[in-house]
């Protein structure tokens, strides 16, 4: 299960004030909350380590003003961070001229913005087809490229509209047809449902997880919707006033929350939406009658019908389809109602 | 607390009354007191300490046009090489359109090549019309510009025409760059800021003279200074347009890896693109006045007709000029306009032949060529024919003479009843105030309501008009300014709420206002001087004609923008209408109104200036004289005056306005 890591983030600091750089170092590179707010500095990444490995949906969540922004442009270098060291595919990306940063960003990265971001002179195919122009592709071979990514995201028919006649969810559509239209190994999407309808948003989250199991991109996803986060994510970081509070597959965030703003968050999540079977089976598997067998990667959500409704609890298999442990219906239920025993 | 706040309300107010007093008194008996103490200095500034910056500027430029060197050439190449490049353009279309293009000079000219016929501008124009997708649109320019023709106002209106398509190239492009350059570079924004702000406020006719005294008398001076003022304006809205196209676009453009170049060309001009337009219409319509009124030094045209109409009084041909210029206007300005809301295209269709993808282009190039061609050997199809011109010179003579024979006594009573009860004795009060005290009290005044930063700067800026020794000059603009102003609210308001509240009476009072809008500033003082004659009167009435837009557009936008949640609140509690339009309504419209205000102040000075042509004795006619005797010190420190009152005007009010929404709470 180990990936290589594609972007290491290793003490980050994104400070906003007069002359931060020298404020940083009065602080030995290490302010306190308490160092900025006496000098009104505003601290929006403070401290940020983050390993992103390849083919993971990472996301980053937290609510407005809570630094993830902030974050997520440091790490594309839309922003310059005060301090800190972004290493992108091993080169260190800060220290990348403009033409360098330009080629990257050319070749491996793409990104989809809250707003679409979509440019208003241009038609739908235009649209996807434009990372292509800039990089000097000619016309063909970019608008054949762009077709195809029209087709993936499902606008077949709409290529000659305009961003303007499109839905919010049409023309998210398009914006990630544009940003994957070069075929970048590194995909950040910052908050892109949540400009939408609830209804669309949990559409195109769908979506999404249909088009990264076709690709295996390396994703940093945005957002603030904790819901959606558990929903997508391989691994979460919760971030709160710029510093990161926990970094955590989804499930070990709701049984373990690191502290109390990470605990505030989770404990409205219906635990057997993200608890997986392996995390609450009984361990070994003595002989006796079973209704069958699970894989342990199943949240109790996915299993309690089966396992409640059958007369013998369930044998739970690991990855390699070996069995580990048993499940049975009170367990089941006692995770569905939140009953501690 | 509420006692604390109460007492300080009560010192402010009585601050201002106080302030108004002393200036009252000083002004009533500030000949007595000059009498009494035989001490002259307290009307006048003491002549000895006058600055004489405007002869400086004048040998300065003098030393600029004559001995001036760069080493390998000198000013004056400078100019000459400015002229030629805007000559050459100038020429190509002058001939296009009217004149023929033609080979040899003098007698020995022989024309190569014919002008445009009527049938093709106006084709062309109603191409472009109909390619701005509006029926309604072609229908309208075309009867305009067949109005042209028809009432033999064509040659002049061609030749007008002719500087509008060279001026405005020049000065969107030039707007742009800068504009650009501004968006770039945050400190070349913000050294532009204070040159632009001076420049959209020194009058009119102050351009005029340093570029007469640089580029001599003809229709090249006339489109440097057209140029000149019609340009601020796009660098301003070029700027603004840049930097509000969305963060998140600029985002996505960095991030599929835009280089600087395609950044600009690729994603932020064409997302600004919208209100670029906007900027371009401004520019247009700036230019169509400017060069009407630089018919003064040579732009020839409509403005010509105009001026030649006023000077000989003829009231027909003025009128005649005056409509053309106005139907001129009102096409191009609808015509740009629809440019600028203009959707963006579907791309075309590559592989049809030329003809089937660009079909208005090619009927155009065919009625270009056709009409060439056969004007050469049926007059009528190149020119308009002369015997089929329709004049309406005498009519309106006869109508203006009717109005005065039949309405002489009803206008002029209402002349003089306004001119003793209104006019003059503003005149007195403003005329009698001793400049020290008036530098005093407008530091005061500007202080208070903007802090002291804003007081000592317009104090400054008093004691320079005080010191250029045009202190009585600058109260007759102030005085003339502040009647026009006060009736332009006065009218102006009141229909700005009716049409807020009312979308009927918005229509037509918008229509109405647009049009007021469009004219060039020329036009106002047609009808004023055949019904008033020459004098403050007449120069009030054109004002107040002018600068009456702005009071009406932001009464109406500001009590339109009042969030409807207050207003149903204010129904809920069982207010009556009028109590919503005084309780709610026009309190929160305050900060508009404000604005209104502030720009009403500024067209008002603008307009001012110009009816130095229907003589009144302020600033303006000090410009005016300059211009006429080419004494560039005299026009530019005079029009600087001019200039520092509406800068000191601007900020008070701004300021006012800006504490009022703060107050309100809105941002």
């Amino acid at each position: 299960m180990e990936r290589p890591v594609k972007l290491d983030c290793r003490g980050v600091w994104k400070i906003y004030g007069s002359d931060p750089k020298a404020f940083l170092a009065r602080h030995g590179g290490a302010p306190t909350a308490e160092d900025l707010a006496a000098e009104r500095m505003t601290g929006a990444v403070r401290d940020a380590s983050v390993q992103i490995c390849e083919g993971e949906i990472f996301v980053i969540m937290g609510l407005s003003g809570s630094g993830k922004s902030t974050l997520v442009r440091c790490l594309s270098r839309l922003i310059e961070p005060t301090a800190g060291e972004i290493q992108f595919e091993g080169r260190n990306l800060l220290s990348m001229n403009e033409a360098e940063l330009i080629e990257v960003r050319r070749k491996k990265m793409g990104m989809v913005f809250q707003h679409f971001a979509l440019l208003p002179h241009l038609t739908v195919l235009q649209n996807a087809a434009f990372p292509l122009e800039v990089q000097g592709v000619d016309k063909k071979t970019r608008e054949d490229r762009a077709r195809q990514m029209i087709e993936i995201v499902g606008l077949v028919g709409r290529e000659d509209h305009f961003p303007r006649q499109l839905s919010g969810g049409q023309q998210q559509r398009v914006g990630i047809a544009r940003s994957l239209v070069a075929d970048p190994d590194l995909w950040f999407l910052d908050e892109p449902f949540s400009a939408l309808d609830p209804l669309i948003r949990r559409e195109m989250q769908d979506e999404f997880m249909r088009l990264q199991a076709m690709l295996h991109k390396t994703i940093v996803f945005i957002t603030h919707d904790f819901d959606e986060a558990i929903r997508l994510a391989d691994r979460i970081a919760v971030m709160k006033d710029g510093v990161i509070e926990q970094i955590a597959t989804p499930e070990e965030l709701v049984r373990n929350p690191a502290t109390s703003y990470v605990e505030d968050f989770t404990q409205h999540i219906p635990r057997a939406k993200v608890v997986k079977l392996r995390s609450v089976m009984a361990q070994g598997v003595p002989e006796g009658p079973y209704a069958g067998e699970l894989p342990g990667s199943l949240t109790v959500a996915e299993a309690v019908d089966q396992v409640e409704a059958a007369p013998h609890p369930f044998k739970v298999l690991d990855e390699d389809g070996v069995a580990v442990g048993t499940i049975d219906g009170r367990t089941v239920v006692d995770v569905m109602i939140g009953r501690r025993s | 607390m509420s006692e604390a706040l109460s007492r300080l309300t009560r010192w402010a107010s009585l601050f201002w009354l106080g302030l108004f007093a002393i200036t009252w008194a000083l002004s009533t008996w500030s000949f007595d007191l000059y009498k009494a103490l035989d001490a002259r200095w307290i009307i006048r500034f003491p002549k000895k300490f006058e600055l004489p910056l405007d002869k400086w500027i004048s040998d300065a430029m003098s030393w600029l046009v004559e001995d001036a060197t760069f080493g390998l050439f000198t000013f004056r190449d400078v100019t000459r090489f400015i002229s030629a490049l805007i000559e050459a353009p100038y020429d190509i279309v002058r001939s296009l359109l009217i004149d023929g293009f033609a080979v040899g000079q003098g007698q020995q000219a022989v024309q190569v090549a014919p002008s445009l016929s009527w049938i093709a501008v106006i084709g062309i124009i109603l191409a472009l019309a109909y390619h701005a997708r509006r029926r309604n649109l072609v229908l309208l320019v075309g009867i305009c510009f067949v109005y042209l023709a028809m009432f033999g106002q064509w040659d002049s209106a061609m030749i007008t025409l002719a500087s509008v398509l060279i001026a405005v190239p020049i000065g969107v492009a030039g707007g742009l760059a800068l504009g650009i350059f501004a968006y770039r570079v945050p400190l070349a924004e913000r050294m532009m800021r204070p040159v632009l702000d001076l420049m959209q406020t020194v009058p009119v006719f102050a351009y005029l003279v340093p570029i007469l005294f640089l580029f001599g008398f003809g229709p090249v001076s006339a489109l440097v200074a057209t140029v000149v003022y019609a340009m601020p304006p796009m660098v301003r809205v070029s700027t603004v347009a840049l930097q509000s196209v969305p963060q998140e676009l600029i985002e996505a453009g960095r991030m599929v890896g835009c280089t600087q170049r395609q950044m600009m060309w690729k994603v932020l001009i064409p997302t600004a693109k919208p209100s670029l337009m906007v900027g371009v219409n401004q520019v247009i319509m700036l230019t169509l006045n400017m060069v009407i009124i630089a018919s003064m030094i040579g732009a020839g045209g409509l403005g010509y007709d105009v001026l030649t109409a006023l000077r000989r009084l003829d009231i027909g041909g003025g009128v005649e000029a005056g409509l053309a210029i106005v139907v001129m206007a009102i096409a191009l300005d609808r015509l740009s306009q629809a440019f600028a809301v203009r959707r963006f295209d579907a791309p075309l269709n590559p592989s049809l032949p030329f003809h089937k993808r660009r079909p208005l282009l090619t009927g155009i190039l065919l009625l270009v060529a056709v009409t060439t061609v056969a004007g050469l050997f049926v007059p009528p199809v190149h020119l308009y024919p002369e015997d089929l011109t329709i004049t309406t010179g005498s009519f309106w003579t006869a109508a203006i003479e009717w109005i005065n024979v039949n309405f002489f006594n009803t206008l002029e009573f209402i002349k003089t009843q306004l001119l003793t009860f209104l006019l003059v004795p503003i005149k007195k009060f403003f005329g009698g105030i001793p400049w020290i005290w008036g530098i005093l009290v407008i530091g005061l005044a500007a202080g208070r309501v903007g802090g002291w930063k804003l007081g000592l700067l317009a104090a400054g800026l008093t004691l320079f008009v005080a010191a250029s020794g045009l202190w009585g000059k600058a109260m007759t603009t102030v005085y003339l300014c502040a009647t026009s102003v006060l009736i332009a609210s006065i009218i102006g308001i009141p229909l700005g709420i009716w049409a807020g509240q009312s979308a009927r009476a918005n229509s037509v009072i918008g229509a109405f206002i647009d049009t007021l809008q469009t004219l060039p500033s020329f036009v106002y003082l047609i009808p004023v001087v055949m019904l008033f004659r020459v004098g403050d009167f007449s120069a009030m009435i054109a004002v107040v004609l002018y600068a009456l837009a702005p009071a009406v557009r932001y009464a109406a936008h500001g009590i339109r923008s009042i969030d409807a949640e207050l207003i149903e609140a204010g129904k809920v509690f069982g207010c009556t209408e009028r109590q919503i339009l005084w309780r709610i309504k026009l309190p929160l419209a305050a900060p508009s109104l404000l604005l209104g205000l502030n720009q009403t102040i500024m067209l008002a000075i603008s307009m001012l200036v110009i009816t130095a042509l229907v003589g009144t004795r302020d600033l303006g006619q000090e410009v005016y004289i300059a211009l006429t005797k080419a004494n560039t010190g005299q026009g530019i420190v005079a029009g600087l005056a001019v200039a520092f009152i509406a800068i000191i005007a601007d900020r008070i009010v701004t300021a006012l306005a800006r504490s009022s929404r703060e107050r309100l709470g809105l941002k």
